[in-house]
């Protein structure tokens, strides 16, 4: 395989507790976060809300620092360094869950597009920009495009918002794309489309996209690799077919059981699609983590390893790797079963 | 954003009355030697203290000057004095809150405790100290001095709101595509506090027409000058209240009470616009209630 574009290693992230009588008391929101992203590929990172998801996008973006791990893009490793980041900016950019929230109110599409297309290319005005401007628009299918240049956010529905963003985000040229549940906030009607959009980003432009999602069915639709996360821990992750077909970890298996077919899924209209369901027990609290690995006080699976220690990881020949202590124990097995 | 705020009848009441004084303000004095041919300080030696007639529209002071006169010449220097110490007040507080909620860190922490310290000091008293220490000081010397109690308040609202806006996914999104601080500042951040800016703005003027008014009536105040503050010093020195001249002090009270009003109702409207919840459910109430009324009426016609 060729060298990944965007690679971090042993990602962590605490945030602090505010609050009386929490001092030095923090949030484990990421713990040992791994991803790797290649040209031309989408990895998917599913996980409950509240799993870390957005903080492992956001660290990736350097919107905020984290408290441990390197991040590498092609190869080097990254600085918070001002110049270092601006450079880093023109490389990775984030595409944000809500659309409504991700595009100053007060600006016009031909503003916010300009600027994102001014601030890396300084010289560029008149003519020149408007015809980059409309060609950001074609490239998301905005047409006609001179109808959406001159419109504020406030005249364009949530899809054409995100397709906006997206615009936005492509006008610097980057390599890597970071979606944080790109889709979830939309009408059922048109989350296709907008996965369609990446796919074609994907295969046209070759961007390395990080897909998060809630949903596996909408992973399984649009990626190449799954990773999945379950509060702040990576707990598997490998090419889309073999986690899909034969889940290595408990919580992955639980996730794909109470998953709607994706066929339906996407093509169905009924509001509840891409919602994993709610009965698969509460979360763990993050600020005081269960020792060892974090999903035993759901797993119908848990041993007393499991309440000590969290696992190695285990590699599987076709590239899936878990971190399940039933697989150090040689009782991978007991999976294939219903649990 | 703008045109929303003026479709609120509240806020283009308040604005109108805001225009009508400052136009007073300039146009006063000039108004007042053209058209009425008089200065605040001619004396009509066969009106001492007259009520409201043709010739005094509304009366005459006891040493004999017209009130009418007087209250629009005093406009100038109320209204001078509460844009002058609003602007100073807004431009101090714009300066030194939305840098501190942007920026942060030790930055923030110093320009906080330097707010914190102005606005725990006693300001009228010692506005009124150091006024009565530059014993008739000129207008801008006292716009000065309000202004320098008037913006902690607003610099304390401005680094709130700036540090929520700084925080809101547009604002990071630009940011994150290379975007320079002062561009985030000026072309992200503060258009959306127009609002508050224009609110605070209004409140820190009345609040200068204010103090300059009790200044002036402390006998502390410019010298020389008109102002309503003045007038209404003078009436209460010469008795006015006791001898029933209600004319004397009514009219610039009024007007000080009238700016007051205009001021209360700008903010009501930025208030219902900004708390979009309340007025859009006031709206819809209002309008069904419309409704109905015009369809009952008929029938009770009938
Ligand atoms: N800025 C923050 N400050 C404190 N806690 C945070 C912050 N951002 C996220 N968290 C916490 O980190 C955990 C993971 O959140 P998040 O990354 O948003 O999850 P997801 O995107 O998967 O729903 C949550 O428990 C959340 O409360
Ligand atoms: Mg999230």
């Amino acid at each position: 395989m060729t060298a990944p574009v965007l690679e971090a290693t042993n990602l962590s992230k605490e945030f602090p507790v505010h609050g009386r009588g929490s001092r030095g008391t923090t949030v484990k929101a990421v713990q040992n976060a791994n991803v790797t992203l290649h040209k031309g590929s989408i990895v998917a990172l599913v996980g409950e809300s509240g799993s870390g998801k957005t903080t492992v996008a956001r660290m990736l973006a350097l919107a905020y620092p984290q408290t441990a791990g390197t991040i590498r893009l092609n190869g080097a490793e990254v600085s918070h360094a001002r110049n270092a980041e601006r450079s880093y900016f023109r490389q990775v950019q984030l595409i944000f869950q809500d659309p409504f929230a991700s595009l100053n109110p007060l600006h016009k599409v031909r503003y916010t597009l300009g600027r994102a297309l001014r601030i890396h290319q300084r010289t560029l005005r008149g003519k020149e920009l408007e015809e980059q401007t409309l060609e950001l628009l074609r490239k998301v299918n905005l047409t006609p495009v001179e109808q959406f240049i001159d419109k504020f956010p406030h005249e364009l529905s949530g899809g054409q918002r995100q397709r906006i963003v997206i615009a936005r985000a492509l006008a610097v040229r980057p390599s890597v794309l970071l979606g944080d549940e790109p889709i979830s906030m939309l009408d059922v009607s048109i989350r296709l489309d907008i996965l369609n959009l990446l796919a074609k980003l994907r295969d046209e432009e070759g961007l390395a996209l990080l897909y998060i999602t809630h949903d596996i069915a909408s992973a399984r639709y649009l990626c190449d690799t799954i990773q999945v996360m379950y509060a702040g821990q990576m707990v598997e992750g490998g090419p889309r077919d073999s986690v899909i077909q034969s889940p290595k970890h408990p919580y992955t298996k639980l996730l794909l059981d109470s998953s709607p077919d994706p066929g339906r899924s996407l093509r169905s209209g009924d509001t509840g699609l891409f919602d994993v369901a709610d009965d698969l027990g509460e979360p763990p609290n993050l600020v005081d983590p269960p020792s060892g690995c974090q999903f035993h006080p759901r797993c119908p699976f848990a041993m007393d390893e499991c309440r000590q220690t969290f696992p190695e990881r285990t590699e599987f020949p076709d590239g899936q790797w878990a971190h399940c202590w039933l697989h150090q124990k040689d009782r991978g097995h007991v999976l294939e079963g219903k649990p | 954003m703008l045109n929303g705020f003026l479709r609120n009848s509240k806020v283009r009441i308040g604005l109108g009355v805001f225009a009508a004084f400052l136009l007073l303000a300039l146009l006063g004095p000039w108004f007042v030697s053209a058209v009425m041919h008089t200065t605040p300080r001619t004396i009509d030696y066969d009106a001492l203290g007259q009520p409201p007639s043709a010739k005094h529209l509304l009366g005459t002071t006891l040493p004999g000057s017209d009130v009418l006169a007087q209250v629009i010449v005093g406009a100038r220097g109320s209204v001078f004095v509460g844009i002058t110490s609003a602007v100073l007040a807004t431009v101090i507080a714009a300066l030194v809150g939305v840098p501190s909620g942007f920026l942060g860190g030790r930055l923030d922490h110093g320009l906080t405790a330097f707010t914190n310290l102005f606005l725990t000091l006693p300001s009228f008293a010692l506005t009124l100290i150091i006024a009565g220490y530059v014993q008739g000081a000129a207008w801008w010397v006292i716009a000065l001095i309000i202004a320098a109690f008037e913006w902690p308040g607003g610099a304390r609202t401005l680094r709130s709101q700036t540090m929520s806006l700084r925080g809101r996914d547009f604002t990071v999104a630009m940011r994150m595509l290379g975007e320079s601080k002062t561009r985030l500042v000026f072309a992200e951040v503060m258009p959306h506090m127009t609002g508050i800016v224009s609110a605070m703005f209004l409140r820190a003027c009345v609040a200068g027409v204010f103090a300059e008014a009790a200044l002036s009536f402390l006998g502390i105040g410019t010298t020389g000058s008109v102002s309503w503050g003045t007038i209404i010093s003078e009436a209460q020195g010469q008795s006015a209240i006791l001898n029933g001249l209600w004319w004397w002090f009514v009219p610039p009270g009024l007007c000080i009470a009238l700016l007051g009003t205009a001021t209360a109702l700008v903010n009501f409207g930025i208030d219902e616009i900004s708390n979009p919840r309340l007025s859009a459910a006031n709206r819809k109430l209002m309008k069904r209630f419309r409704r109905a009324a015009r369809t009952a009426e008929p029938e009770v016609a009938r």
